[in-house]
């Protein structure tokens, strides 16, 4: 039922707006279904499963927006879901930043996201999955916790303007940690596709085994600054929100990190080394995006740092519009930035492990964890190190060391990069492993 | 795992945008909540089911909010549904419907059956759980004096366009206000033999203050020196009892908006001329309004007792506090100074209920008795892993859709014994920091490291307050930290401090908690300065 097809949902749709009486109506209708299982100390410890599908309304009046919302589709809740919201939008206050809704945006291009085998997962496939991970845990006389999950859903929406989009997407990830009996070694994997065919548990708990194994019996080494390998898992936790402090208003606002003195912003200008070239591509197999954005404009690919320089900032409508300049598709300044799908950095060639042979003394990182801003004038983020941190000599991994808390902006660390391998996907960014200099660990933790 | 002071908790799936006046209606008679949940019960038992829970749950969540002088967004959203929890076959099981209907009911009973059955064959040992008594149909209702989403939707855009309006025209550059509710309206039934209907209300108003010097490429910001608390709109009625005099002005108990907001724009003017900290250790005296959240991280979370026995591994962590330092009885977390307690029942605070979500009522214990750890956080089935034979009343669920299990309750730091204000313990300190507000906060896996920012900071001299410093964090490892206690102010200056939303478990959950201190003096932290150059 919550998976609706595209005609099934222009049905709701059409019939939820022949009740509208607004100057402007929006209708979004959202469905998903899925299931997760969770397990710790070597057993499974819940599992569920959800299914769920609303409709949502914003009528507006002038610049006066109402919105509601109902998960039962009959007429007489379709017809009472529209009124509730024209009822709230002659109640509320204009908004002065109201922009209108946009018309017909022609053909969009077909999105990928959507994959049938993992939207045909059931509890026994993941149950399958985690018996074999659970399995290796055992094998490897090590403790294992971990979390599958996986979804699969649908958007549609339909505006009186003309507009119509339906986009469905799939997900599924993994995550598994395992520990050692003397709580002395630790190891985490993690990976989350379109596609559950891509997605191996079985050797994502190896690599967690391995790590577990290798990190324990751990030396404290001097805190300061380093050269750190970042295996893109913990570049992916550092860098993943720098594209968020990309939005434009806030920019020309004053208060953003691509602010400039004396006023205006770091738009064109050298912000980042010229190894770094940041974009967003909805259409890029690794991490497939929405075609259009919530508003409805057709998504682009938009490279927002070019060999360290600021390309674009992200633009709402309307701030594009009081600005005069174009919007950005889905500009607003959230992760991503704006364009469609997640951020992707491009890289060099080769693997973590050609960063480390080409490392003299350095340190591994691959994981890091509770990462919180520090400062949003400079960026500077803290965390610490997580689930397997060691220390390199002449190239090689010489020993596991004991975790670190840093303080560092991922602005200045992407301006002393020395080396990028190959981006893989990693969550919702695709990222390569990085070579950094002067990385600043300010404290060490006891934590295993 | 995380605190954010002022976020609102994001809706569960299910939740749908409400009109306000639909929120004020009545939910379904107890009468017949009874009926439904007898007929969960039931098709549990006939199933195979060993144990059984329902909880029949109507979540209210309302957010107004506003920036400069335009009102950013009302949201009231309503999530109505059912949860069930069984035992079959030794293991756990739990389905959710929002189709509350018998026969939906009993259908979703039927699948939390078959759930714990098919798990079975992948879990450990059978659960155990600590016995309960039955309390019949028993009642409980947050102590509310106005019931916020009784207040009109006008009133409070009033109130925030206000605090706006004098942001903007006491010299802020920018202003964002807020202003949330939360009712929980749940009612729980077990095959124990309990029939519990609770009403919980919870708010949460803030604010924050930017101020720009484009010349210099600078920005500043303040955040409201308010809490999120058990309360209803009373919390934004202060009165002169309420206030708190110190370099600024303070809150307890009650909450004074339009003043805060005002405070903080000349805060923000003293922040752009502030001095940077010079690095080094120093002796800190932290205000409740900064306290508390290093109470949540420090010794909330290592307490937890799932994440001592590795339930929270794979997300959150695990935690220092292992048994082995339980059971030698003399682990010293702090030094004698130092007692904290859990409490569900504190009045005013986020996580006290007459009851908790498997039907336990609620308590009060001591997890640190004079610096020494004596007790964790437990839930039925943990109880007897720490040699009790009864739950704390440690179980919590964000929604009649997610499954309960262990959350942190009220943690709170005792009071000084003896007789002790905030301007008598600065008078003692030569070189120190005097630290206001909530900020920046991050902390290892097992709760051995932290960093804490704050709001406001202020240099002591020789027992004096010299002026205000930027760009300064402490860190330091959480027992060295609580052994460091040099004094803690009398009861007079207690104060509770809170999180509207703290994050646990996957799928991940928000639970509400509140943490209580007096000013308390610690000597000897590393602080470190913060400011960089980019570009």
């Amino acid at each position: 039922m919550a998976l609706l097809t595209k005609e099934e949902a222009q049905a709701i749709l059409k019939k939820a707006l022949s009740y509208s009486k607004a100057d402007e109506v929006e209708l979004s209708l959202r469905g998903s279904e899925g299931g997760n299982i969770r397990y710790a100390r070597n057993a499974v410890s819940t599992a569920g499963e959800s299914s769920t599908m609303s409709l949502s309304v914003s009528s507006t009046f002038g610049k006066q927006t109402g919105n509601a919302s109902i998960n039962e589709f009959d007429d007489a809740s379709l017809a009472k879901v529209v009124a509730r919201s024209e009822e709230l939008a002659r109640l509320a206050p204009p908004n002065p930043e109201f922009m209108p809704a946009l018309g017909d945006q022609g053909p969009y291009k077909e999105g990928k996201g959507f994959i049938a085998a993992t939207a045909a997962m059931t509890p026994d496939t993941r149950a399958e999955m985690v018996a074999k991970s659970l399995q290796a845990a055992k094998d490897a006389k090590l403790e294992a916790a971990g979390f599958l999950e996986n979804s699969a859903g649908f958007g549609a929406s339909m505006n009186n303007k003309g507009l119509f989009l339906y986009s469905r997407n799939t997900d599924v990830s993994f995550s598994v940690t395992l520990r050692n009996e003397a709580g002395t070694g630790s190891g985490y994997a993690e990976k989350s596709f379109n596609d559950v065919n891509m997605l191996d548990a079985l050797n994502l708990t190896k690599v967690a085994a391995y790590k577990a194994n290798a990190s324990a019996t751990a030396k404290a080494i001097e805190p300061g600054k380093y050269t750190v390998i970042l295996e893109p898992l913990a570049a992916a936790d550092l860098m993943a929100g720098v594209i968020g402090g990309f939005d434009a208003r806030s920019a020309e606002e004053g208060r953003s990190i691509l602010s400039k003195k004396g006023g205006g912003t770091r738009l064109g200008e050298q912000f980042l080394s010229e190894l770094v070239t940041i974009y967003t591509d909805p259409y890029d197999e690794r991490m497939p995006g929405s075609p259009f954005t919530g508003e409805g404009t057709p998504t682009e690919k938009i490279v927002w740092v070019e060999k360290g320089v600021v390309k674009n900032l992200a633009y709402s409508r309307y701030w594009a519009a009081k600005k005069g300049v174009k919007p950005t598709p889905g500009g607003g300044g959230g992760r991503g930035g704006g364009g469609g799908g997640g951020v992707i950095f491009a890289g060099g060639s080769g693997t973590t492990e050609d960063l480390i042979k080409s490392t003299e003394k350095g340190i591994l990182v691959t994981r890091f964890w509770y990462i919180r801003s520090v400062d949003q004038q400079t960026g500077l983020v803290t965390g610490l190190t997580r689930d397997g941190t060691f220390y390199i000599e002449n190239g090689k991994i010489a020993f596991p060391i004991k975790n670190f808390r840093f303080n560092e902006s991922p602005i200045i660390a992407l301006n002393n990069v020395e080396a990028l391998g190959t981006p893989v996907r990693q969550g919702r960014v695709v990222i390569p492993p990085m070579k950094i200099r002067d990385f600043t660990f300010t404290s060490l933790s006891d934590a295993v | 795992m995380g605190a954010g002071a002022m976020a609102m908790p994001g809706l569960p799936a299910f939740a749908r945008e409400i009109d306000p006046l639909e929120a004020l209606q009545e939910g379904i008679d107890v009468k017949l909540k009874k009926q439904l949940a007898d007929v969960a019960l039931n098709a549990a038992r006939a199933k195979g089911a060993t144990y059984a829970d329902i909880r029949i749950g109507r979540y209210l969540r309302q957010t107004v909010a506003a920036r400069d002088n335009r009102v950013l967004g009302v949201s009231n959203s309503e999530s109505f549904g059912v949860g069930i929890r069984v035992i079959a076959n030794g293991c756990w099981g739990f389905a959710a419907t929002n189709k509350v209907t018998k026969d939906d009911i009993a259908k979703a009973a039927e699948k939390a059956v078959a759930v714990a059955k098919a798990n079975a064959r992948i879990s450990g040992a059978p659960v155990q759980l600590a016995p309960q008594k039955g309390y019949g149909e028993v009642s409980w209702k947050t102590p509310i004096v106005t019931n916020a989403f009784e207040v009109p939707i006008k009133d409070k855009l009033d109130l925030i366009l206000a605090v706006n309006a004098a942001a903007l025209a006491g010299g802020a550059s920018f202003v964002n206000s807020n202003i949330g509710a939360i009712n929980e309206q749940k009612y729980f039934a077990s095959t124990d033999g309990s029939y519990i209907d609770q009403d919980v209300h919870r708010i949460s108003p803030g604010f924050n203050v930017t101020k720009t010097d484009r010349t210099a490429g600078v920005f500043v910001n303040r955040g409201a020196l308010s809490m999120p608390m058990g309360m209803g709109y009373e919390y934004l009625d202060a009165r002169p009892s309420d206030k708190v005099q110190s370099v600024i002005t303070l809150y307890k108990n009650r909450y004074d908006i339009m003043e805060d907001v005002k405070n903080a724009v000349k805060d923000l003017d003293q922040k752009m001329k502030a001095k940077s900290v010079e690095p080094g250790k120093y002796d800190l005296v932290l205000d409740p309004s900064h306290l508390w959240l290093t109470i949540h991280e420090s010794v909330g979370h290592p307490t937890e007792l799932d994440r001592v026995l590795g339930y929270e591994a794979n997300y959150a962590g695990t935690s220092f506090l292992t048994l082995d330092k339980w059971q030698s009885k003399k682990f010293n977390f702090g030094n004698n100074l130092v007692n904290f307690v859990a409490d569900k029942t504190q009045p005013g605070s986020l996580g006290a209920v007459g009851y908790d979500d498997e039907g336990v009522k609620c308590g009060k214990w001591d997890l640190i008795k004079d610096g020494i750890l004596v007790n964790y956080q437990a839930i039925r089935d943990q109880a007897h892993i720490i040699g009790l034979n009864a739950s704390q009343g440690c179980c919590y669920a964000d929604d009649w859709s997610s499954v309960q299990f262990q959350r942190m309750p009220n943690v709170s730091l005792q009071p000084g014994k003896t007789k002790l204000g905030v301007n008598e313990m600065i008078k003692n300190v030569e070189k120190g920091i005097y630290i206001i507000g909530d900020g920046s906060y991050s902390i290892d896996q097992q709760r051995y490291n932290f960093q804490f920012s704050g709001q406001n900071f202020y240099e002591i001299r020789n027992g004096q307050i010299v002026g205000m410093i930027k760009d300064m964090a402490y860190q330091a490892n959480t027992r060295e930290f609580w052994n460091s206690v040099a004094a803690i102010c009398d009861e007079s200056d207690y104060r509770l401090g809170g999180s509207f939303s703290d994050g646990k478990g996957q799928p991940g959950q928000s639970s509400s908690v509140s943490h209580g201190s007096s000013t308390t003096r610690v000597n000897g932290v590393n602080v470190i300065n913060t400011a960089r150059k980019i570009g």
